[in-house]
C-alpha cells in the first residue's frame, strides 16, 4: 500500500508546486522602491526642453509616474486606457519618455492623444536606471509625501484602474499632506 | 543538413554582439568584467548584461563602467543595483534568510536522492541475497538428482 501512497504524494506535492509556478509573473519582481521617496530627478519637458522638472515640484500632491515610449507595443494598447483616466482628472499624470526621439513621442501624443499633464523626457535612460524601470510600460504611485506607494508593471488595464489604482489614489488624495 | 549547419553559424554571431568597453586600470576591468557577469539582465532575465544585447543591458553595462571609472567599489555598485532592481538583479542570489530555501533546497534534494538509491540497493541485496541462497539449494538437489539419473542410465547400458 505505502508503495503507491508514496509516490502518490510526491506527484501531488510537485503537482501543487508547478501549479503555482504557473500562476506566477515571471517579470513581476517586487520592488525595492514601495514607500521610499521618490529617486531625485531634474529633467527636461518634452514640449518645453528648457523647462525642467523635479519630483519636489509635484510635492503635495499624489502624482502618476508612467513611463512610455513611442516605441513600445504594449504602451499602444494602455495608452486609450490612460486617456480615459485623464478625463477623471482624478489624479496628477507625469510621463516619463523612455529612451525615446522627441520627434517620435510628440508625434505619437499627436496622434493618439496626450493624458499626462508633464512629459518629461529621458533619452538615455538615466533616470529609467534609478526608478529601476526593466519593462516599458511602468507605472508608479507617489503620494503627497513624494513617497512611492505602488509600482505597476506592465500596461494598466481598465480592471487594473477599477480594483487597484482607483481606490489607491481615492485613499491617497484623502491623507494628510 | 548543411543548411542547418549553416543556419546555426549565422546566429550564433549574435551572441558577441555586445559592445567592448576598455578601463585604464587592468584591476578595475577586471571589476568589470565580472561585475557584469554577476548582474542579471531584467528583460531577458536568464542572462546576464554582460550576455545581452538588450537596451536595459548596455545602459546599466555603461552604469557599472562610469561607475568604476569614478572610483566607486564593486560592493557600492552591487549596492546600487539592488537598491534600484532588488535582489533579483543579482545572478547569485544572496545568502539570506530569504533565500536560505534556495540555497539549501538542492543539497537536501542530492541528500534524499543518496538515501533512496542506499535502500534501495539494500533491500535488492537482501531479496537477492535470499534467492541465491535458495538457488544453490535448489541446484544441488538438482544436480544430485542428474547424478542419479545419469548413474542409473551407466548401470543400465
Amino acid at each position: 500500500m505505502l508503495k503507491y501512497i508514496i509516490p502518490l504524494v510526491l506527484f501531488i506535492i510537485m503537482a501543487v508546486f508547478l501549479g503555482m509556478g504557473l500562476n506566477l509573473n515571471p517579470s513581476d519582481i517586487p520592488s525595492p522602491f514601495i514607500n521610499k521617496p521618490a529617486p531625485e530627478f531634474s529633467a527636461p519637458k518634452l514640449n518645453a526642453p528648457s523647462e525642467k522638472l523635479t519630483p519636489a515640484d509635484l510635492k503635495g500632491q499624489v502624482w502618476l509616474f508612467n513611463v512610455w515610449a513611442s516605441w513600445c507595443v504594449s504602451c499602444r494598447s494602455e495608452h486609450p486606457v490612460l486617456n480615459e483616466f485623464a478625463k477623471l482628472k482624478a489624479v496628477t499624470i507625469i510621463g516619463l519618455n523612455y529612451k525615446d526621439d522627441p520627434t517620435d513621442a510628440k508625434k505619437w501624443l499627436d496622434s493618439l492623444g496626450n493624458p499626462y499633464n508633464i512629459s518629461i523626457m529621458d533619452q538615455e535612460g538615466r533616470i529609467g536606471i534609478d526608478y529601476g524601470v526593466y519593462g516599458v510600460p511602468e507605472t508608479f504611485v507617489i503620494d503627497k509625501k513624494g513617497l512611492i506607494r505602488h509600482k505597476h508593471t506592465g500596461p494598466i488595464t481598465p480592471a487594473d484602474l477599477q480594483k487597484t489604482l482607483i481606490p489607491l489614489i481615492d485613499k491617497l488624495q484623502s491623507e494628510p499632506l | 543538413m548543411k543548411r542547418l549547419l549553416l543556419v546555426f553559424i549565422l546566429f550564433s554571431g549574435s551572441c558577441y554582439a555586445v559592445d567592448f568597453r576598455q578601463l585604464s586600470d587592468p584591476k578595475q576591468q577586471e571589476s568589470y568584467e565580472e561585475l557584469t557577469k554577476e548582474l542579471r539582465c531584467l528583460v531577458c532575465q536568464n542572462q546576464t548584461i554582460a550576455d545581452s544585447n538588450a537596451e536595459l543591458a548596455y545602459d546599466l553595462r555603461r552604469q557599472v563602467y562610469e561607475m568604476l571609472e569614478q572610483g566607486q567599489s564593486r560592493e557600492q555598485i552591487v549596492q546600487f543595483m539592488i537598491d534600484r532592481y532588488g535582489d533579483f538583479v543579482l545572478y547569485k542570489p544572496a545568502f539570506k534568510g530569504k533565500t536560505t530555501l534556495l540555497w539549501l533546497a538542492p543539497l537536501v534534494f542530492l541528500l534524499v536522492g543518496f538515501l533512496t538509491v542506499f535502500f534501495f540497493i539494500k533491500n535488492k541485496k537482501t531479496a537477492q541475497a535470499v534467492i541465491s541462497d535458495s538457488d544453490t539449494l535448489e541446484n544441488a538437489i538438482e544436480k544430485k538428482k542428474k547424478i542419479r539419473s545419469l548413474l542409473d542410465k551407466g548401470e543400465t547400458s
